[in-house]
């Protein structure tokens, strides 16, 4: 997850539940939140918080922190107060990411196939073939229905009612799905209230969704496909999510040493004999999938998965080789990517970005370090990155020295006054930098939204970073059904009774 | 030229093993000058066996056995007719483009010394053939040829600081050399009449890419062109890639491998 | 089911079964230090050791047999697989394997055992060395009571059959090292021996009431053996545990139809079982019997393996 941006004063930001920079009031359609944070003493809503804390420890939600070594067992910080968009920005919202998401795969299957979009000249040649995350290893074969990158991530910041700019794709296995989850059920039990207040789209569809989309890539015409989600293993610091994505679709989480290729096909080992699989939604980077093909020293892969890929008995979620669409040198061409694919304007702008391999943008970055967010085209995590406005002097000449020297591996990008959620801060509630991460799964049947996604939030005042390694922190993200006054909340009841039909 | 070819490679486990699983380029194909007449691939215990393509466009077989297995040796025998090219390859599967053989690769990382070393070699020239010929002879004249079995693992950097090196090494010294020259380089793995009797290994050799005229063979071990006493296997970014054998076992111990290579020349057609 | 997940559960249900074990070994054994003038209490923990087969692994430590640095190599020692640390340790990697087999009652009753070690130092006097132990059971006790909770299927009977196979050895070796330390060569059983001794073997168990229970005439070590072997009744005695593996293994074959070896090993096991007296046992020397118990113990832990391709 690697998510930042610049910004000017948190003044002057725009936010989310307030509106204009100076505003002292909810905008219209959220004041029932703004009455929610008026009514609830800070000390309630930290009882709350620390309470939802306690479940994510409980239950395990930790991820590690890369070089700590006692750190395999933290949580990421949780915030009570939600973030919500309203109906008609989601709509909005959806199609941008619809239309890129659609770009995005049309890119990868031309990639490594006829390469339409070098032969019109679209990108330059050197930055896909001399680009590692281009693998030629797997040039010339073709996913089962022709879908590369099954679950996407897109990274996005806000920065007034209707601006949004993506900041990053995540094509290769986007995580943070389970907090988006476990942070609505967090909701749900500590803050009922609010539910009653807004009409609030269902995330817990999402296994569901998920489940569908991978049966229906099934290579083949099998009634019923087995799919399985295969986990480097339990010391991996996203264990929790793969393990809570299989038990939520009631399908087996397997490791690689439960898996082996026969003849083509893959199997795994059960207690009564071998299973073929059909369907892996795999958690391990290309690297180590498959030793025979990639790293010959990795011990997560399964020896022959490629040769099963490639003769199509087993799709894989997501491709390999998706790298190439989501690669930081790449996205500063996506703009031009997705109106060659989808034939109009992009929807959803890219935040504006220098190429420092351009000799005109690198001599702009260089005299205006201090302004700008620079960041390397394949680091990730927020780490290789410098924040020209909070940078120090000896940061910034450190940079500038690395850019000159090798200024193909960078890129920058402005400092955008990113939006703001009010969050609860040691002090009291003050407005938070916040970024936003849906997730959009694309099957034989079409691409959806899931309406919601991770909302990160950098918890320091003034900060830019919401990176989990980083010291950021997560909110729910409402998804309101409706943009007009909240309806009567319909007696339990009913609800109940239309939920047991259903 | 008629290249009559034998190839057997033997795999011992120290343990028995419960499964292996083999990614083979030991299949030839045809191109314009090379004409596979008779070829067999063979295997000494009960295996399955799948045919298909790598991402480079190589044929390879997919081999699985079922273990327990202590041993196993694979057998590839038959025959080539090849013509004179001068080197050019035509008409063979290119899935990629030539601008990709311009990556390194970690048994082919940019050196210092070698680029250094390239730009000597060629200075004075300008034609891109007669440059490459300049590359190739400087590599062959700077090297004591060593046909003991290649090292696994040992990088174009490594052997470019040895006094001998084996035909894997130079072609590896090559592409790298030809790379920092920006001109497209690949490997190759085959079968050449100019390897020794009972080679430890198949034989390795380089394709560059030069505008105009396609991919053309070098082989560093002779300081000339590969011509028709050479039949292509396979071709990748490195010798890794185009390795005739690629495996994994499940089980414990160790492994000992021989390899055994005979290749023939005579009057072709 | 994952042939790994069931290599997860079996072995999951080992260690907390291990765990408990030593916990109630530590337990009993502080009790019989107290009771005991020097140097009975030293013989008490070298007996604990030699139970948990750590004997070599305490020497090596350089510490004096007592019971501060005995109870804290058996506690929080992880460097051995005769601590209740590395067994919990073991125990909650492989749950954490299976998390999507486990509900979270069962998954937060191993976290929270585990969650008691960490970052402890020292088990102190006995006063804490037993309110650790306490919890410690209690835990185990919670995370029992949660396996009962959940669904009857493959998941919980590869659990409980690990836990069958770990306490039929557990027994087994406890009673073998108690009987030779109290029962030198040449003396009878039935002798007049320390009663605080037997009862400690009672205690690690949990068989003190129930030894009232059975037997009118006071603690004879006979007894203690019959209570510990042949009385199925009893839920650690070997009698049970070999019976619950017969039991457990029906029910997986009428689940996934894998019928095998180790039915066919634990069913002749039972038999014999059966038919066997307590008292043709100490005639033809317990010491033997217990030896071949073992052996045999790990030749059914091996077909398992096998049948159920855990391999």
């Amino acid at each position: 997850m690697g998510g930042v941006s610049g910004s000017m004063a948190l003044a002057q930001a725009f936010d989310e539940i307030m509106g204009q920079p100076g505003s002292s009031v909810p905008r219209a359609p959220l004041s029932p939140l703004g009455n929610w944070i008026d009514g609830t003493p800070d000390a309630e809503l930290r009882r709350r918080q620390e309470a939802a804390e306690a479940t994510f420890r409980q239950l395990g939600i930790t991820f590690a922190v890369y070089g700590d070594s006692d750190a395999s067992e933290r949580i990421i910080p949780f915030d009570i107060v939600p973030r919500i968009f309203l109906n008609s920005e989601w709509n909005r919202l959806s199609e941008g990411l619809i239309q890129r998401v659609q770009a995005i795969n049309a890119f990868l299957d031309d990639i490594y196939g006829a390469r339409r979009i070098l032969d019109e000249g679209i990108l330059p040649p050197d930055l896909i073939f001399g680009n590692p995350q281009f693998r030629p290893e797997i040039a010339g074969m073709r996913p089962p229905h022709g879908i590369w990158a099954h679950i996407c991530g897109i990274d996005l910041v806000r920065t007034g009612p209707d601006e949004f700019f993506v900041l990053e794709d995540n094509a290769r296995t986007p995580s943070g799905v389970s907090y988006m989850l476990e942070n609505r059920e967090a909701m749900l039990r500590l803050c009922p209230e609010l539910f009653r207040e807004f009409r609030v789209a269902a995330v817990d569809s999402y296994p569901d969704r998920l489940l569908e989309t991978m049966k229906s890539v099934a290579p083949g015409n099998v009634a019923a496909p087995v799919c399985v989600v295969l986990t480097p293993g339990h010391y991996n610091s996203a264990y929790y999510e793969h393990s809570f994505l299989a038990d939520s679709m009631g399908i087996e989480l397997v490791e690689a040493a439960d898996l082996v290729v026969d003849d083509d096909v893959v199997w795994m080992r059960t207690i009564a004999g071998r299973v073929k699989v059909d369907v892996i939604y795999r958690r391990i980077d290309d690297d180590y999938l498959d030793p025979l093909v990639f790293r010959p020293d990795s011990m997560l892969g399964v020896p022959g998965l490629i040769a099963a890929y490639a003769a199509g008995n087993v799709a894989l979620i997501n491709a390999p080789g998706n790298g190439i669409a989501d690669d930081k040198a790449i996205y500063s061409y996506m703009p031009e990517i997705v109106k060659f694919y989808s034939g109009s304007e992009p929807k959803l702008p890219n935040v504006e970005t220098w190429r420092c391999r351009e000799p005109q943008a690198l001599k702009y970055v260089l005299d205006n370090l201090e302004k700008v967010v620079v960041k390397l085209v394949d680091g990730s995590g927020g780490y290789g990155m410098l924040v020209g406005p909070t940078a120090s002097k000896a940061e910034v000449e450190t940079f500038r020295a690395a850019l000159i020297a090798e200024p193909h591996r960078y890129i920058a990008q402005p400092t955008l006054a990113l939006s703001t959620v009010p969050t609860l801060a040691d002090s009291g509630l003050a407005p938070r930098h916040v970024d936003f991460r849906p997730f959009v799964l694309t099957g034989s049947r079409g691409v959806q939204v899931v309406p919601g996604g991770l909302t990160r939030v950098a918890l320091k005042e003034g900060s830019l970073v919401v990176n989990s390694s980083q010291g950021g922190g997560t909110k729910d993200s409402f998804v309101l059904m409706d943009d007009g006054a909240p309806p009567p909340a319909p007696p339990a009841q009913t609800q109940m009774q239309s939920q047991g039909i259903g | 030229m008629r290249l009559t070819i034998d190839h057997r490679t033997v795999y011992r486990f120290s343990e028995p093993q419960a499964r292996l699983t083999q990614l083979l380029r030991l299949s030839p194909e045809d191109t314009y000058d090379q004409s596979v007449t008779g070829w067999s691939l063979h295997v000494d215990c009960d295996a399955r066996m799948r045919e298909g393509r790598d991402g480079f466009g190589n044929k390879v077989t997919m081999l699985y056995v079922e273990g327990p297995i202590t041993g196993i040796e694979i057998a590839v025998s038959g025959e080539v007719l090849t013509n004179p090219s001068h080197g050019v390859v035509n008409g063979a599967a290119e899935p990629l483009p030539p601008p990709l053989f311009l990556r390194a690769t970690p048994l082919t990382e940019r050196d210092d010394a070698i680029a250094a070393f390239a730009n000597d070699a060629v200075a004075g020239e300008n034609d891109p053939v007669a440059r490459m010929h300049a590359l190739n002879g400087a590599v062959r004249k700077q090297f004591t040829l060593d046909e003991g079995r290649p090292v696994s693992g040992r990088t174009a950097a490594e052997a470019f600081g040895l006094k001998t090196a084996t035909s894997r090494d130079l072609a590896h010294i090559l592409a790298t050399a030809a790379r920092s020259l920006n001109v497209p380089a690949r490997y190759v793995s085959g079968y050449s009449t100019v390897d020794a009797d009972d080679a430890p290994a198949p034989h390795g050799w380089v394709e560059v890419h030069i505008d105009g005229l396609g991919w053309v063979a070098f082989d560093p071990w002779t300081g000339i062109c590969a011509d028709e006493a050479y039949a292509r296997i396979a071709v990748a970014l490195d010798a890794a890639g185009a390795a005739p054998v690629a495996g994994s076992r499940l089980g414990e111990g160790d492994e000992e491998m021989d390899v055994d290579v005979h290749v023939e020349g005579g009057e072709g057609q | 089911m994952l042939s790994r997940t069931a290599l997860s559960l079996y072995w999951l249900g080992r260690y907390v079964e291990r765990a408990d074990f030593i916990a109630r070994l530590v337990e009993a054994t502080v009790r019989l230090d107290v009771l005991s003038p020097r140097p009975a209490g030293e013989v008490a923990w070298v007996s604990a050791l030699a139970v948990t087969e750590t004997e070599k692994a305490f020497a090596k430590t350089g510490a004096p047999i007592a019971h501060e640095p005995v109870a804290r190599f058996l506690t929080l020692d992880a460097t051995h697989p005769g601590s209740i640390v590395r067994s919990l340790d073991m125990a909650r990697d492989n749950a954490r394997a299976v998390r999507t087999a486990l509900t979270r009652e069962a998954w937060t009753g191993i976290n929270q055992a585990w969650l008691l070690f960490q970052n402890r130092a020292t088990t102190g006097n006995a006063a804490t060395t037993l309110n650790l132990i306490e919890s410690v059971k209690s835990a185990t006790r919670g995370f029992e009571g949660a396996i009962h909770r959940m669904l009857r299927n493959q998941t919980t009977w590869f659990i409980r059959l690990g836990q069958a196979i770990e306490r039929a050895d557990n027994t087994a070796r406890l009673l073998d090292v108690k009987y030779h330390i109290l029962l030198p060569e040449g003396e009878q059983v039935g002798g007049v021996v320390d009663r605080d001794q037997w009862t400690t073997i009672l205690q690690t168990v949990s068989a003190v009431t129930a030894y009232r229970w059975f037997y009118s005439e006071g603690l004879l070590p006979a007894n203690v053996i019959d209570l510990l072997i042949a009385r199925s009744e009893l839920p650690r005695s070997l009698a049970a545990s070999v019976e619950e593996a017969v039991d457990i293994l029906n029910l997986l074959a009428k689940r996934t139809g894998l019928h095998g070896e180790a039915d066919r090993m634990a069913r002749n096991r039972h038999a014999r079982m059966v038919k066997t007296q307590s008292r043709q046992i100490i005639a033809g020397g317990l010491h033997q019997y217990l030896q071949d118990f073992l052996a045999e113990n790990d030749e059914l832990h091996f077909a398992i393996s096998r049948q159920f391709k855990l391999g």
